[in-house]
């Protein structure tokens, strides 16, 4: 966005101060310099929530995992399947028998299985989940990540707010912030630290901050005369890289205890699972894991047995780790996919996609522990009580970590809600 | 009379609450089975398709099918990890025994040629020898790295077994030790995108000069979630283990759940594929399907009766139905 600097609104006088001081410390441009002059509208709310740090891990589980084979079993009936229902360290609540080591740690968890978001495409269904919002040609809309990244990152970390993590991820960044800037936008991370992070051998550290002197100084000359957004997002990212490098054994598991590593896992998703909680425990706000595919449409019930069968140790490390370590009350986990899959087992032993009676799974942070929200019929074919969308998830989540979902972001004079005002959050799971 | 695949037609369809899974006829060919989604097992009687429906007992699918006592007792293995077994004839048919067979899904059966013992293969990945009189563990023969899929006893009462990542391997009971193994590698696929193996040694069958093994499934599994795959059946020699050939249903994609070795000679496929399901036929010598039937959905099993003319497949549409290689009477 092309910035007139001279029109002297508050924004630009709060935004020119803030970058000339992030300047003058060496630090990051300032409150919303780079991508957006966005601030929350009650900065109040922003002081009390630095005071302890609060961080959402989302697990997405790519292709619509099936509820019947996850947190709503249905067995015995025509659409349950095979598989059985087991018991968990909740009394009364059973989930799949694919989940035994998450089965011991539900107490820390909550169920929401009255999910209706009526959305059967992959793309669409994961926007909805992701946004709150079904897409519309009209707007754009930030992300979760972008959302919890611009409402709970301290203004200074040398960290990104919000990182995905999926095999394949190079370190850069997508656009997925909206308005918000591309500050809050994702970086993507392939379990490692981001490409190109390692200062090349032959730099020196003298020669490299005589480089970066005076990279500074021929930015702020141009700035004077020619600043704009994207020059501050410019000069942001740069500042980010520097301090993103300087922290790069963040990004690097093998420097965990290998007990650690041995109880993640060693495979992709546990060793993801694994960046995720130490990414959080160094500050980072958002982490998004990727599990894939559970889009199964031909041998729902094998596919499941195997991909489950990755997840379920992982996960279930990740809870405990987060609870040992004292960081649970302060982190949101969320696992969730596009949609669920059809109660009717078809032909090849698949299940379709189900958008309309599907479940996910949340708890730590404000989330009510052990909590069961929502109902299905005894088939799974409907929800028959208290039932939610995606703009109920995304609004409970904002909750969850302490947010008043009513806020909106200041963006260029402009007032734009945190979450769909026509909705609201799930309060009986929000301590 | 002899069979002719190419004059196969439907002769008897008979329906059920649920769709189904497996299906035998038992040794006299008086009666098929045929296991469904709902947790049970239908009898019916050939001569009139005359039906009971057996009690539940286990507490999931029931996966495999297989017969011992001379055919006198019904022996189940179901995804709860259990066998039992019934009796045969009766109307009120009720468990003669129950055992816990594996950890986690039992998914084929084979008796032995004498009748002594219970071969099994399970998600524990494990093949293990029961005894068919008292259901007393006899062997546990360790190996596998996947789902066992298939078991198999060769005439001289050696043990085959198959898995999802096709290994194929032959065993010596009494030493629990692996004598050879037949490279089978060509039924699996791992799908890097989609990060999940797929495909495994389906079914086995020994044509009936002795000759050749036959382990069937599928290949070219390009997209499994999506059911994007080809039918693959190979055809090794005994002797030596060589491939001698692979069968193929070109054309369409499909996969092939059961192969039978017709003692006249040719393999009879019951396959599902995103056409629907049909049976094919393939001759020893030649790549290519020499026939193919057309069913209404997808095959998930099929048996052929004592008699060599009829066959019995086991569909999702809720049917057993029962296709005669015979022209109608005239």
């Amino acid at each position: 966005m092309l910035c007139d600097y001279a029109c002297r609104s508050v924004d630009h006088r709060m935004a020119r101060r803030d970058f000339l001081g992030g300047l003058a410390g060496g630090m990051a441009a300032g409150l919303g310099a780079a991508g957006g002059l966005g601030v929350l509208t009650r900065p109040a709310a922003a002081a009390q929530l630095s005071k302890e740090q609060k961080s959402v891990i989302c697990i997405y589980l790519n292709g619509g995992a099936s509820q019947l084979e996850t947190w709503d079993p249905k067995p015995k009936t025509d659409t349950g399947g095979p598989f059985r229902a087991i018991p968990t360290s909740v009394p009364g609540m059973h989930i799949s028998e694919l989940l035994p080591q998450t089965a011991r740690v539900m107490h820390h968890l909550a169920l929401i299985r009255s999910i209706n978001t009526n959305e059967f495409d992959h793309g669409l269904g994961l926007y909805c989940m992701l946004h709150g919002r079904r897409q519309t040609p009209a707007s754009e809309y930030p992300e979760l990540g972008a959302v919890a990244a611009r409402a709970l990152a301290p203004e200074n970390s040398g960290l990104p707010g919000h990182v995905k993590i999926y095999p394949g991820g190079t370190g850069g960044r997508s656009a997925d912030s909206a308005y918000l800037g591309p500050k809050y936008s994702s970086v993507a991370l392939g379990g490692g630290p981001p490409d190109n992070s390692r200062r090349p051998d032959g730099l020196s550290d003298a020669a490299d901050l005589q480089r970066q002197r005076l990279r500074r100084s021929i930015d702020a000359r141009f700035a004077q005369r020619r600043r704009t957004a994207m020059t501050d997002a410019y000069t942001q990212n740069y500042e980010q890289a520097l301090d993103l490098m300087k922290r790069r054994d963040v990004f690097d598991v093998t420097k965990e205890p290998a007990a650690q590593l041995e109880r993640y896992g060693k495979h992709d998703f546990g060793r993801h699972c694994l960046l995720a909680r130490r990414l959080v425990e160094h500050g980072v706000t958002y982490v998004q894991v990727f599990h894939t595919n559970y889009d199964t449409h031909n041998e729902n019930f094998n596919f499941h047995m195997q991909q489950l069968g990755e997840f379920d140790g992982p996960f279930a490390a990740l809870v405990t780790d987060l609870v040992e370590r004292g960081m649970w009350r302060n982190t949101l986990v969320v696992v969730l996919s596009e949609f669920g899959r059809t109660p009717t087992i078809n032909q090849f032993y698949g299940r379709d996609h189900w958008a309309t009676a599907w479940s996910i799974c949340l708890g730590g942070a404000k989330v009510h522990p052990g909590a069961v929200y929502g109902k299905t019929n005894a088939n799974g074919t409907a929800v028959v009580d208290k039932q939610v969308d995606h703009a109920n998830l995304f609004h409970t989540y904002l909750a969850a970590v302490g947010l008043d979902t009513t806020t909106s972001f200041d963006v260029a004079g402009r007032e734009l809600p945190m979450a769909d005002p026509a909705s609201k959050p799930i309060e009986e799971l929000v301590a | 009379m002899k069979a002719n695949p190419q004059q196969m037609r439907v002769t008897q369809q008979w329906p059920c609450a649920a769709p189904l899974i497996a299906c035998r006829f038992d040794p006299s060919g008086e009666f098929v089975f045929a296991s469904t989604e709902d947790y049970t097992v239908q009898r019916w009687r050939m001569a009139d398709g005359h039906k009971i429906s057996y009690p539940v007992a286990h507490e999931s699918w029931i996966g495999a099918l297989a017969f011992v006592d001379k055919g006198k007792t019904l022996v189940t293995g179901g995804y709860d990890g259990r066998i039992l077994w019934w009796p045969v004839s009766g109307d009120k048919p009720q468990p003669l025994r129950a055992i816990d067979a594996h950890a986690g899904w039992v998914r084929t059966l084979a008796v032995s040629p004498d009748g002594k013992w219970i071969a099994s293969g399970g998600n524990d990945h494990r093949v293990k020898v029961w005894n068919a009189a008292d259901g007393k563990l006899v062997h546990e023969l360790v190996g596998h790295a996947s789902h066992v899929y298939c078991v198999f006893f060769h005439p001289s009462g050696a043990l085959l077994s198959g898995d999802l990542q096709a290994e194929l391997r032959q065993w010596d009971v009494a030493t629990g030790k692996t004598v050879r193994t037949f490279d089978a590698k060509a039924l699996h696929a791992y799908e890097p995108g989609e990060r999940v193996d797929y495909g495994g040694v389906r079914t086995l069958a020994l044509t009936g000069d002795g000759q050749h093994l036959v382990a069937a499934g599928l290949f070219n599994g390009s997209n499994p979630l999506g059911a994007v795959n080809e039918a693959l059946v190979l055809r090794f020699a005994w002797r030596d283990q060589k491939k001698v050939r692979q069968h193929l249903v070109p054309g369409i994609q499909s996969l092939v759940w059961r192969v039978i070795a017709h003692p006249e000679g040719f393999l009879i496929g019951g396959c599902a594929g995103t056409s629907g399901g049909f049976i094919a036929c393939w001759k020893e010598d030649v790549e290519k399907d020499f026939f193919r039937f057309q069913l209404p959905t997808v095959v998930r099993d099929l048996d052929l009766h004592p008699d060599g003319l009829r066959l019995a497949a086991a569909q999702y549409d809720k049917q057993l139905r029962i296709v005669t290689m015979a022209p109608k009477p005239a």
